[in-house]
């Protein structure tokens, strides 16, 4: 059985102009010692996605889904009581902000033993010998020093370590790591990212990389999902999607990589992310898509299995008819459609 | 007003002009329920201090005991020659509060200007000269901060006397402070901008940077202040009112007919004590309402 | 932190001196000399009046007399009261603990009441409750406190008649004072029913005096509340399973004080201000009401004295809320 199964999640925020959709239809699986990089460009439910599963959609949020299980609890109805029973311990999440994420009110010692009390009801002196421990795993040096150390006194590097320590305090079975490197320094990324694939092969935990960039999961993640304005547009295993993408939006995605730039000029995809108030009757991505036909524009494609992997497209790039069908289907591309 | 419709046609520059500022901001200001209903009873005392001779079935002085304390219409005894009673010595109470507008309200408006123009002056110096005289005048509001503002106000009432004028003069220099500090913090951050330089560059001398050009992009902040400083100056001359030490009997001021209501406060005349001080209170809720409305409306940034 | 401390200090100094200079010439502002004044109604003759001019150092420059005033200052001499003839420095020891006692228990009311309701309109946000507490500040901070006393006094005092109208305690009671809070000491005496009688004289100024403070109070613990609910951090305290009240009691909590505490340090002037008409409306003898007769009486030098004292305190007290500031806000306590 899967670690974590979601089934057609979405999470909606009443407003003014109606229901907006944060994440629609969001079905995934995940096991035991397995990373999941999820990528996509800023606001596209990749972190919602996340923080639904956690319980912590901000408030007016709403979330709705068949199925919502971690490790045989069904998170749709379980109690507020059994949730944190879970959070925290067995499924534990790490930020972008490192900085902003740690309370600056209080120590890193007292942040870290509060989960180890709170979790495994350790005693105080129990929990500050292990919290030493913790970062001494996270390859702080000194650690017992720092646990006097407030947040503001550390760097960004060394709050995300003390962020990860938080993390595996109790060995979760599961790490949702939200852009952990976001914001930090290029040099110290590297750190951070080999820290978190040495501790995830050590404790062969299933660990969810979100990011928007498609460099920092490339080597690290067994299997990539693609994120797009809240649905998944494709989802392959790592080494599939980056050599043989078939979503026209996987595709532009990794043609706008600095590394993959061709003749000098970096490739772009026109447009912006449809915002809350355009949200396009048919593929979300058609108004940006090259390749959009009168069928994208009037109908939604539905997540559906091709190949190796699946995904939300009527055109697959692999497909050997596909400029057949997108002939008969009349295309019209980004450009006019917009 | 007519909504301009932007066609292709029309020049750049009008395309890209902004809404006219008033109606952007009373969009704002109006979508906001309490300070609209604020500034609708402010506009009703504003009618009430025209009006007052027209409004008012009686004067505000003159007594006649044989009518002393009598109670408001809807209670035993009151009738609707005073629909609101009359106090110890037989004088309408609703003819008084509507002429205690005159001296609450407009001692209040008074009391505020006063406060802005020497404060807008003063923090205007200080902005520019810096140096020695913003350090002077700096201090110099500190130690008006320091002080009680009440106790100060004593203080300077007690130097030239008591009476209505010498209040307006003392509960001015209390409040003076916040619009010296407002002002100067203002001129300091516009002055660093660009368009101060751009105008300095082309020539304009220190007086239009002053008035011209800085001035206009701090008075925001200053109707803000301006609004929430009414209702200290209302309270403060209705507390030097009640002690006795600001206008003085037979004047309605709202605070000297407190301490005239002070000694029936053991008997049954409520209305007495009580009809002045929710006079005070609403008037003072009203322009809070609109300080905060304004600050909303003149400041989304702020918007919590 | 020692360097924090120097750094306010050498902020008070100048404000202190300009305080001195603000009494010094206070005093000279008004019509006629320091010897009229002194001598008030009864007159005094030409010859007299000279001789007091040389005793007094008033016929030296201004800057002389102000030096000579500091000195004077230095060695405890405040001036006597005209009417009493006692020391202000005195007069103010025996009527202060009457005011600290008065504020203090203000404050705790504001507190008690006012951060509680804070937190709790912050947590239900725009709903019926947020909106009565905030309705309830709007009036609260509006309050004429004056008024406010006499209401109070009105329907508690003389319609239900379960509190006395004026005093700090009933006159059946009499015992030296030891600390001058009346509730520690008429428990020190032993006295049977003088601690009840202390404080129900003690509850409805400390409520009309806390008035404002608690409306303001509740107000800022609502904006800072919601501010802090959503920092990433409380994401983070929520994200370990924390239970609910852990997260809003101790992590957005003590955050959000960290403003609370700046405003309550701005609200012991309007204290000040509160205790004047407070005392004047429920009698009380403390600093308040000594200050308000000295004006009525033109007793200058009480005056002069008095504002200086009082002016030192509050400056005293904002360094103590700085200092606590700091204690409860890491980011400056080691960074400076």
């Amino acid at each position: 059985m899967a670690l974590l199964e979601i089934e057609n999640l979405s999470v909606e925020f009443p407003t003014r102009a109606g229901t907006v959709y944060a994440v629609e239809g969001m079905t995934m699986k995940l096991d035991q010692g397995e990373i999941l990089g999820v990528v996509g460009e800023s606001g596209s439910g990749k972190s919602m996605t996340m923080l639904a599963l956690m319980g912590l959609v901000p408030f007016p949020g709403k979330i709705r889904a068949d199925k919502l299980m971690f490790n045989g609890h069904n998170l749709l109805t379980i109690s507020e009581r059994e949730r944190r029973k879970i959070i925290g311990k067995d499924v534990a999440m790490i930020f972008q902000e490192p900085t902003t994420s740690l309370n600056p009110c209080f120590t890193i010692g007292f942040q870290l033993a509060e989960t180890l009390k709170f979790h495994e009801g350790m005693s105080s002196k129990q929990a500050r010998n292990r919290a030493i421990e913790l970062l001494e795993q996270v390859g702080i040096p000194a650690p017992e020093g720092r646990l006097k150390a407030f947040p503001h006194q550390l760097s960004g590097g060394m709050n995300q370590r003390v962020m990860i320590a938080m993390a595996i305090a109790c060995n979760p079975k599961f790490l949702i790591a939200d852009e952990p490197t976001t914001a930090l320094d290029v040099t110290i990324q590297a750190q951070i990212l080999n820290l978190l694939t040495s501790l995830q092969r050590d404790r062969n935990m299933a660990m969810v990389l979100i990011t928007h960039n498609m460099g920092v999961v490339a080597e690290t993640a067994h299997r990539m999902m693609v994120m797009y304005a809240g649905q998944i547009m494709e989802e392959a295993t790592a080494s599939d999607l980056f050599n043989r993408p078939q979503h026209p939006y996987t595709n532009a995605l990794l043609a706008a990589l600095p590394e993959r730039a061709v003749g000098g000029r970096l490739a772009t995809i026109p447009g912006v992310v449809p915002g809350l108030a355009d949200r396009p009757k048919g593929c979300l991505f058609s108004p940006r898509c090259q390749f959009a036909t009168d069928r994208c524009v009037a109908e939604r494609p539905d997540l559906s299995l091709w190949q190796h992997g699946s995904l939300r497209c009527f055109y697959p790039l692999g497909d050997a008819e596909r400029e057949q069908k997108i002939k008969t289907d009349h295309l019209i591309g980004a450009e006019a459609n917009q | 007003m007519t909504v301009q419709a932007s066609t292709p046609t029309q020049s750049h520059e009008q395309m890209s002009a902004p809404p006219h500022p008033f109606r952007e901001f009373w969009g704002y200001f109006s979508a906001n329920k309490g300070a609209v209903a604020g500034l609708v009873f402010i506009s009703i005392l504003v009618f009430c201090i025209l009006f007052a001779d027209l409004i008012a079935p009686y004067g505000f002085s003159g007594s006649n005991t044989d009518i002393r304390l009598t109670p408001p219409v809807w209670q035993e005894g009151g009738s609707f020659a005073h629909i609101l009673g009359t106090d110890a010595i037989g004088r309408d109470m609703f003819s008084r509060l509507i002429y205690g507008t005159r001296y609450s309200l407009a001692i209040g408006a008074m009391v505020v200007a006063l406060s802005i123009i020497v404060g807008t002056t003063l923090g205007l110096v200080a902005g520019f000269a810096r140096g020695m005289v913003e350090t002077v005048i700096l201090r110099v509001m500190d130690i008006i901060l320091t002080l009680p503002s009440l106790l100060l106000a004593l203080v300077i009432v007690a130097i030239l006397g008591s009476g209505l004028y010498n209040a307006v003069i003392a509960v001015a220099v209390v409040i003076l402070p916040h619009y010296v500090r407002l002002v100067r913090a203002s001129v300091i951050t516009e002055t660093a901008k660009d368009y101060v330089t751009a105008a300095r560059v082309a020539g304009a001398g220190r007086l239009r940077l002053m008035f011209r050009e800085v001035l206009p992009n701090c008075l925001a902040p200053l109707i803000v202040q301006a609004s929430l400083g009414m209702s200290t100056a209302i309270l403060d001359t209705a507390a030097l009112g009640f002690l006795g030490l600001g206008a003085q009997p037979p004047l309605p001021e709202w605070g000297t007919m407190l301490a005239d209501a002070r000694e029936f406060i053991g008997a049954d005349y409520w209305w007495v004590v009580t009809l002045p001080g929710i006079a005070i209170l609403l008037t003072v809720v009203a322009f809070n309402l609109l300080g905060d409305g304004l600050r909303d409306a003149l400041d989304p940034k702020l918007k919590s | 932190m020692i360097r924090f401390i120097f750094t306010r200090l050498s902020l008070i100094i100048p404000t202190f001196i300009g305080l001195t200079l603000a009494a010094f010439f206070l005093i000279r502002l008004v019509p006629g000399d320091p010897i009229e004044t002194l001598a008030g109604e009864r007159g005094i003759s030409p010859e007299r009046h000279a001789q007091l001019l040389a005793e007094y150092g008033l016929d030296q420059p201004l800057i002389v007399q102000y030096g000579y005033y500091i000195q004077r200052l230095f060695h405890g001499d405040l001036g006597q009261s005209i009417v009493t003839n006692t020391s202000v420095w005195t007069e103010f020891k025996t009527l202060f603990p009457a005011t600290l006692e008065l504020a203090i228990c203000a404050m705790i009311f504001a507190l008690v009441i006012g951060l509680p309701a804070g937190v709790f309109a912050a947590l239900r946000r725009n709903t019926i409750v947020d909106q009565g507490v905030m309705g309830g500040a709007l009036i609260g901070y509006s309050m004429p406190i004056f008024w406010w006393g006499l209401l109070l006094i009105m329907l508690f005092s003389n319609t239900l008649g379960w509190t006395p109208v004026n005093g700090r305690i009933s006159v059946m009671y009499f015992f030296e004072p030891v600390t001058g809070f009346m509730l520690i000491d008429s428990l020190l005496s032993g006295e049977e029913g003088a601690f009840a009688s202390a404080a129900s004289h003690l509850v409805l100024p400390a409520v009309v005096l806390g008035t404002v403070p608690l409306a303001v109070i509740a107000r800022m613990t609502r904006s800072s509340m919601l501010e802090v609910l959503g920092e990433d951090y409380i994401r983070t305290a929520r994200a370990k399973g924390l239970p609910a009240y852990r997260v809003i009691a101790l992590h957005a909590l003590r955050n959000a004080l960290i403003p609370v505490v700046t405003v309550i340090g701005l609200q012991i002037g309007v204290l000040m201000t509160g205790a004047i008409l407070t005392e004047y409306v429920f009698s009380w003898p403390g600093v308040g009401t000594w200050l308000l007769q000295a004006i009525m009486r033109r007793d200058y030098p009480v005056l002069q004295g008095g504002i200086l004292l009082i002016g030192c305190m509050v400056m005293l007290i904002n360094l103590l809320v700085d200092l606590a500031y700091s204690f409860i806000n890491p980011r400056i306590r080691s960074s400076r």
